[in-house]
């Protein structure tokens, strides 16, 4: 298991130096990739990553937020931290949105960035950025090694804060010196952390109310976040819902968490949720929240949201809980342990199958809908038919906007850790380097990359990665020469003064990829789809699709903003 | 309304940058702050004054201060019996003939005088802030060169009331 460090040749001494530590850190933690960008002040990292050999699997992206992505990926797919090296000042800045968008999205990464020696920091040296000041707000904690002693104390500390609790980033900033000077000691990566306990177990009495509660309930729903895929939980929200008949809805994130095909399942709630699992919401008695954090986009206008219900929360971030939705029974936990003690202690309540039986009507009666007039391709027909063609088992990341909206609301996820989608930031160019860590972690599924004409060309250059690994991604770019949900939103609230929303010229994407040697494709019609889609996915290679659809088609239903959940627009006739 | 928090943090680089940040962020309004080390080495203290909206803000100032991994505790003692003091030196313009009249205005406050110059002399108090306005209003008319005040730092007093109205912050309620 652990590779034998090489002394540092550089230095023209037999001793180790603090980067030869870092590698065996990371050795320790079992890291196998690392996603990076070389550069000045990581040169020692870098050569130590060289002597180390084999020890890892680096995958040198092209830009350093491709890195940051993809390893953002590969943590939501694996359940491990994602690994991260970038040089000081610009490297590092060029990590910020990805550090922040793992921040909203509770993802575990551990970014190293390099650092101008100790004794320039401060000077604005070449290359210097106050990168502790930078991330100090969007990082669940972030170390500046001040010490080569403390460095694989740090290095543990940064992966147990990263992995538990409620996950997160941590940045570990390396100043050069550090990692170039010898380090022959022997030092203690013990720790010891007073100011961090996460509480995994429930208190027993918020249980009791909530099994008190459920058993008085008339019409119950539990809302399933992303909680329940970073708790594994799915099996005992399975069992809990059909124990006592609760219907779930999910939010974004917490797709796949519950199966989209159950009998119980309500879809996605929110803005462009369905009219089911919003009116459940909306009507409840009891709402029961698992690992999701009531998110505006979630909740609507809060006056409108679950107005008649008793709202339990379970969360293991205790500032989660009534922060924007009034709690009655807050129960601080892990959603495992927490769906377990509930499943020991709550009894049958009161027949509800009246509420059922409305639930399933209105989700019979008012299901998500598409007008499709097959002489277009329309872009809900479109993830529809990437479904049928996957099984719906496959990886499925995306960005941000109308084409990840329809990919949540017609890619329908039966099982966890499916679904890559940049939700809490909103990140335009997530989703093409989300995939390529994604096809890391799970080398043997299919990965498809659902991007936006638009989000695609803010990351495109990480073709490289695939061009360099065969990585099999199947990138499909709905493709409707707009910024889709900034051309909808104008439409619809700026009475159709498109601002600089129309993308009239673009590249050609087949070219494009022919040009890192990978297969392009263009098709513009249903009945190409239909054709080429089997053998798309058939190919053993990487993919680039670009996907014509109908630029003018909306996302709907849609709850516009400051309305309530009982306020939906768009829904089926 | 304005409540009074006390923090226990570990003394490292950039904890205080970590926790204006963090009101900052949330858009806390913070009155005042002062920190200094405790007795425990590598533990400071921090007392701050925030004002905040209701006890829904209150409830998420405390829970953000206490997510952060160098905060060992947060309390909000406002409604307890505690002990506040703050410290004020006011500069003020004074001649030799005024030295005595201000002399008698601030030996009620318990202030004492520990600069004198030719035509200024510094007053040293220590005390609740509102004793420390009420000195600064009755010492602006001879003319305030300069202002520093610490900030509030406070405690516990050795014994609690038996019964008080607490509104518990736990998550245990």
């Amino acid at each position: 298991m652990r590779a034998e460090v090489k002394p540092g040749i550089h230095t023209g001494t037999k001793s180790k130096t603090g980067a030869d530590l870092l590698v065996e850190s990371l050795i320790k933690e079992e890291v196998k990739t690392i996603f990076g960008y070389p550069g000045g002040a990581v040169l020692p990292i870098y050569d130590a990553l060289y002597r180390a050999g084999d020890a890892f699997d680096h995958i040198l992206t092209r830009h350093e937020q491709g890195a940051i992505h993809a390893a953002e990926g590969y943590a939501r797919v694996s359940g491990k931290p994602g690994v991260v090296i970038a040089t000081s000042g610009p490297g590092a800045t060029n990590l910020v949105t990805g550090i922040a968008d793992a921040m909203m999205d509770s993802l575990p990464l551990v970014v190293f960035t390099g650092q101008v020696a100790r004794g320039v920091i401060g000077t604005d040296a070449f290359q210097e950025a106050d990168i502790m000041g930078i991330t100090t707000p969007i990082t669940k904690h972030n170390y500046q090694v001040q010490s080569v002693s403390d460095l694989p104390r740090i290095v543990r500390e940064a992966f147990h804060i990263a992995s538990t609790g409620r996950p997160g980033p941590v940045v570990v900033d390396i100043p050069k010196d550090i990692s170039a000077n010898p380090a022959d000691g022997n030092y203690d990566d013990s720790f010891h952390l007073p100011g961090y306990q996460p509480t995994i177990k429930p208190n027993p009495l918020q249980i009791k109310k909530l099994a008190d509660s459920l058993a008085k309930a008339k019409k119950p729903v539990i809302l399933a976040g992303a909680g329940i895929i970073i708790g594994k939980a799915s099996e005992e929200l399975i069992a809990l819902a059909e124990k006592f008949s609760l219907p779930v809805t999910t939010t974004l994130l917490g797709l796949g968490g519950f199966p989209g095909n159950h009998s119980l399942a309500l879809g996605m709630a929110g803005m462009h949720g369905t009219y089911a699992a919003n009116t459940a919401l909306y009507e409840c008695d009891l709402l029961i929240n698992i690992g999701a954090r009531f998110d505006d986009r979630l909740t609507g206008n809060l006056k409108h949201f679950a107005p008649n219900a008793t709202v339990a929360h379970i969360d293991i971030d205790p500032a989660e809980i009534g922060k924007n939705v009034t709690t009655h029974i807050p129960v601080v936990s892990d959603s495992k342990a927490a769906i377990k003690a509930l499943l020991t202690h709550a009894k049958e309540g009161p027949d509800h199958d009246d509420w059922l039986i409305g639930i399933n009507g209105n989700r019979d009666n008012y299901p998500l809908w598409y007008n499709n007039p097959k002489e277009e391709m329309i872009p809900q027909w479109l993830l529809e038919s990437i479904h049928k063609v996957t099984d719906g088992n496959a990886i499925v990341t995306t960005d941000v906007g109308q084409h990840q909206m329809w990919a949540a609301q017609y890619y329908t996820f039966n099982k966890p850790n499916r679904w890559v989608t940049s939700g809490g930031l909103g990140t335009m160019g997530f989703g093409f380097p989300a995939a390529i860590g994604a096809q890391l972690a799970a080398p043997k599924d299919t990965v498809v990359a659902v991007v936006g004409d638009g989000g695609f060309q803010m990351t495109m250059q990480e073709l490289s990665v695939l061009q360099e690994r065969g990585l099999p991604v199947k990138v499909i770019i709905v493709n409707n020469g707009a910024l889709g949900m900034v051309r909808q939103w104008q439409e619809t609230f700026y009475e159709k003064r498109y601002s600089h929303s129309l993308l009239d010229v673009q590249p050609d994407f087949v070219k494009l990829a022919e040009a890192y040697q990978i297969k392009g494709m263009r098709i513009d019609t249903q009945e190409e789809l239909i054709h080429s889609l089997p053998d798309l996915f058939a190919y053993e290679g990487p993919v680039v699709v670009d996907c014509r659809v109908l630029q003018q088609e909306n996302v709907y239903p849609m709850i516009a903003p400051g309305k309530g959940l009982n306020e939906m627009i768009g829904v089926k006739p | 309304m304005k409540r009074i928090i006390t923090a226990t943090v570990q003394n490292r680089s950039g904890v205080l940058n970590r926790i204006t940040g963090l009101l900052q962020k949330r858009q806390f309004n913070i009155e005042s702050i002062s920190v200094g080390r405790t007795d425990v080495e590598g533990i400071s203290k921090m007392t701050f004054v925030v004002d905040v909206v209701d006890s829904q803000k209150l409830e998420q100032v405390t829970k953000q201060l206490n997510k952060q991994i160098d905060v060992l505790k947060v309390s909000d003692i406002t409604d307890k019996a505690i002990v506040s003091r703050e410290l004020a030196l006011i500069k003020i313009v004074s001649s030799a003939q005024l030295r005595s009249e201000i002399q008698g205005i601030i030996e009620p406050f318990r202030a004492t005088i520990i600069d004198v110059s030719k035509d200024s002399l510094s007053v040293q108090v220590t005390g609740k802030p509102e004793k420390i306005e009420a000195l600064i209003d009755l010492l602006r008319p001879y003319g305030i060169k300069e202002l520093a005040r610490t900030g509030m730092t406070a405690f516990l007093r050795g014994q609690q009331p038996q019964v008080t109205e607490l509104t518990p912050y736990s998550l245990l309620k």
